[in-house]
């Protein structure tokens, strides 16, 4: 599997000083979505019927419209407009839009381009309008192998977002995640990865051993997960690009809750022994094993804050689950968490302001975000059963998988991944070949 | 007719009152639960005739109830018997727990029996303890009942 693909960005046309151009305010949930106009990327009939043969694509530039367009429509913050409406088409756009036109229909924004078959290379140049202001916001041109078209349209769609927000975007991306199977007692779990949106859905493990708790690294194409291989439950490191594993450290016994540090040079995980979880790091480059913890209670589901300098976690120190604070070192613990019901799963947000959790209260099961001293907690989802976020990697959307209560015979049980804005707006389930849980965002592919 | 309303609503308050420790009582009664510890036998199997394989654990708890303690003395009896046998102790949560405490939750309980048949006299190296977490639930319910028959520690053979 080839990651890191390239992209050559050979044409970058200087984008308009910025005065009084279109912005979207992220901050608030976002309940007037920008209109936005993405006009289907032009493209020459000799052109076509070569990606036609190669991508068995009828209109590869209307295909990759239409995942820049799922995807701005997907983060709640654009309303892509209907094609029907429009006036222009898009070859002529392209060149020069007539603005007046976009703006009849009330298009705030538009996105036009072409796309060019070129010494069997795909070539897609984009240009993003401000309609009111009639003026050029970004154009740029990428050259790449034919086959990474939808990688394509999430760069694209993570440029447009970058201008008019002001922040990374989080499309060109992928999820790690466990797909499910089977009846509740005997449930089937492999390893699985997609990109964002659902495509390239690809099984990593054949079934045969428990998996759970798949975690990125940062900084690379490797996943820290849980696996039950010879009974023997235990932290293992994969290499998603060669298929190679290994098992993380030499425990005389159950290690669990693994994640990267935000070096991806450490892996910092819970080894139970005698009926105590203790949390540990070892330094993937020498193995050197610290035991960070130590204390007679649970103490497990460790995150490194993005600066390395802190670690939250949760204990039952208290008495029950409740979130922590410490210094990488082990040192300085503090509880944050403070609220009526049980914490778990704290997770340190990448640009490092908040604490994102699950909450059990009163029989119903919360997704949640607090600073990180505690403070300012908001809850952002309610229901039966959910549990484990894990970030985008710009911080504004949050992933986690739900459950279904069964029925009075035990079935009608599924899991699914959802994803929920910081703002606690736009909750969509996010499709899946099978049922699911335990997802992970990856870092951006490109930068 | 004001004392008269206030005679009627504390008589309404005394049914309400009745009517919940009833349905109290009859959950009691049921003979599937004390307290939210399973004293039932639907799911139990047997080491050997009347060695119950399992015990259970109230919500949140690893602590052994006295019923467990006299399940784990009978196993600790048959285990010295057959002084060949090897054991893996199997630690489960309930499904209304995050994933990764529940793990740690399942190897906390499962020490717990084996500390307790340590001090019956079996030896720490015929014991080994794996704990499942949530993830391999007896009973598929969503409901109180379901979970007390799957907050466990089982005792199986391990040759």
């Amino acid at each position: 599997m080839r990651i890191l693909i390239h992209i050559i960005i050979y044409l970058v046309l200087i984008p308009s000083k910025s005065f009084g151009l279109i912005e979207v305010d992220i901050t608030r949930g976002n309940l007037d979505p920008l209109p936005i106009a993405v006009s289907p990327l032009s493209i020459d009939e000799n052109s076509r019927q070569n990606f036609e043969k190669i991508l068995k694509k009828r209109n590869i530039g209307e295909e990759i419209s239409k995942i820049i367009e799922i995807n701005l429509k997907t983060s709640g913050l654009f309303n892509p407009l209907n094609k029907d409406a429009f006036l222009q088409a898009p070859d002529i756009a392209n060149l020069k839009p007539r603005f007046e036109d976009w703006n009849l229909i009330k298009a705030q924004a538009l996105i036009t381009g072409k796309v060019s078959y070129i010494d069997e290379k795909l070539r897609v140049e984009f240009r993003l309008w401000d309609v009111l202001a009639g003026k050029e916001m970004v154009a740029l041109a990428f050259t790449t192998v034919p086959t990474n078209w939808r990688r394509v349209g999430h760069i694209i769609t993570d440029k447009i977002y970058q201008r008019l927000t002001g922040e990374k975007g989080y499309f060109d991306t992928r999820i790690i995640y466990v797909a499910e199977e089977g009846p509740k007692t005997k449930r089937i779990k492999k390893l699985a990865i997609m990109d964002q949106d659902g495509a390239n859905n690809k099984f990593l493990t054949l079934g045969n051993e428990l998996v759970l708790t798949p975690r990125f690294n940062p900084t690379s194409q490797m996943v820290t997960y849980l696996s039950y291989f010879r009974n023997l439950p235990r932290v293992y490191l994969l290499d998603i690009e060669t298929g190679t594993q290994e098992v993380v450290g030499d425990f005389p016994g159950m290690t669990f809750a693994p994640r990267f540090s935000p070096d991806g040079k450490k892996i910092i995980m819970s080894f139970a022994k005698d009926g105590n979880s203790e949390i540990y790091t070892m330094d993937l480059e020498n193995r050197i094993v610290e035991k960070i913890t130590n204390h007679p209670s649970i103490d497990t589901s460790p995150s490194f804050s993005p600066d390395g300098k802190f670690i939250c976690f949760n204990s039952d120190r208290s008495g029950y689950q409740q979130i922590y604070v410490m210094k990488s070192d082990g040192s300085n613990v503090k509880r944050i968490s403070f609220g009526k019901g049980l914490y778990g799963t704290p997770v340190w947000s990448p640009r490092g302001d908040l604490i994102a959790f699950t909450k059990l209260h009163k029989g119903k099961f919360y997704i949640g975000v607090m600073r990180v001293d505690g403070s300012g907690e908001r809850l952002l989802t309610e229901n039966f059963y959910q549990e484990a976020p894990s970030w985008s990697p710009n911080g504004r959307v949050l992933i986690f998988y739900r459950e279904t209560k069964t029925d009075a015979k035990g079935e009608g049980f599924s899991a699914k991944l959802w994803s929920i804005d910081l703002t606690g707006y736009n909750e969509r389930m996010v499709k899946t070949p099978t049922d699911a849980s335990d997802p992970s965002w990856s870092s951006l592919l490109s930068n | 007719m004001k004392l008269n309303k206030i005679l009627r609503n504390t008589l309404l308050i005394v049914f309400a009152c009745f009517a919940l420790s009833a349905c109290a009582t009859s959950k009691k009664t049921s003979g599937q639960m004390q307290g939210d510890v399973y004293t039932g036998t639907d799911t139990v199997e047997y080491l050997a005739s009347g060695v119950p394989d399992r015990v259970f654990f109230a919500t949140n708890e690893s602590v052994l109830t006295t019923a467990s303690r006299e399940t784990l003395r009978k196993q600790a009896a048959y285990l010295r018997k057959n002084s060949k046998i090897t054991i893996v102790l199997e630690g489960h949560a309930d499904e209304r727990g995050t994933r990764e405490y529940n793990l740690a939750l399942g190897e906390r309980r499962a020490n717990a029996a084996k500390d307790y048949l340590m001090t019956y006299g079996i030896s720490s190296n015929r014991i080994s303890v794996l704990s499942y977490g949530k993830e391999r639930p007896v009973d598929s319910g969503s409901n109180p009942l379901a979970w007390s028959k799957n907050r466990r520690s089982v005792t199986v053979k391990a040759n």
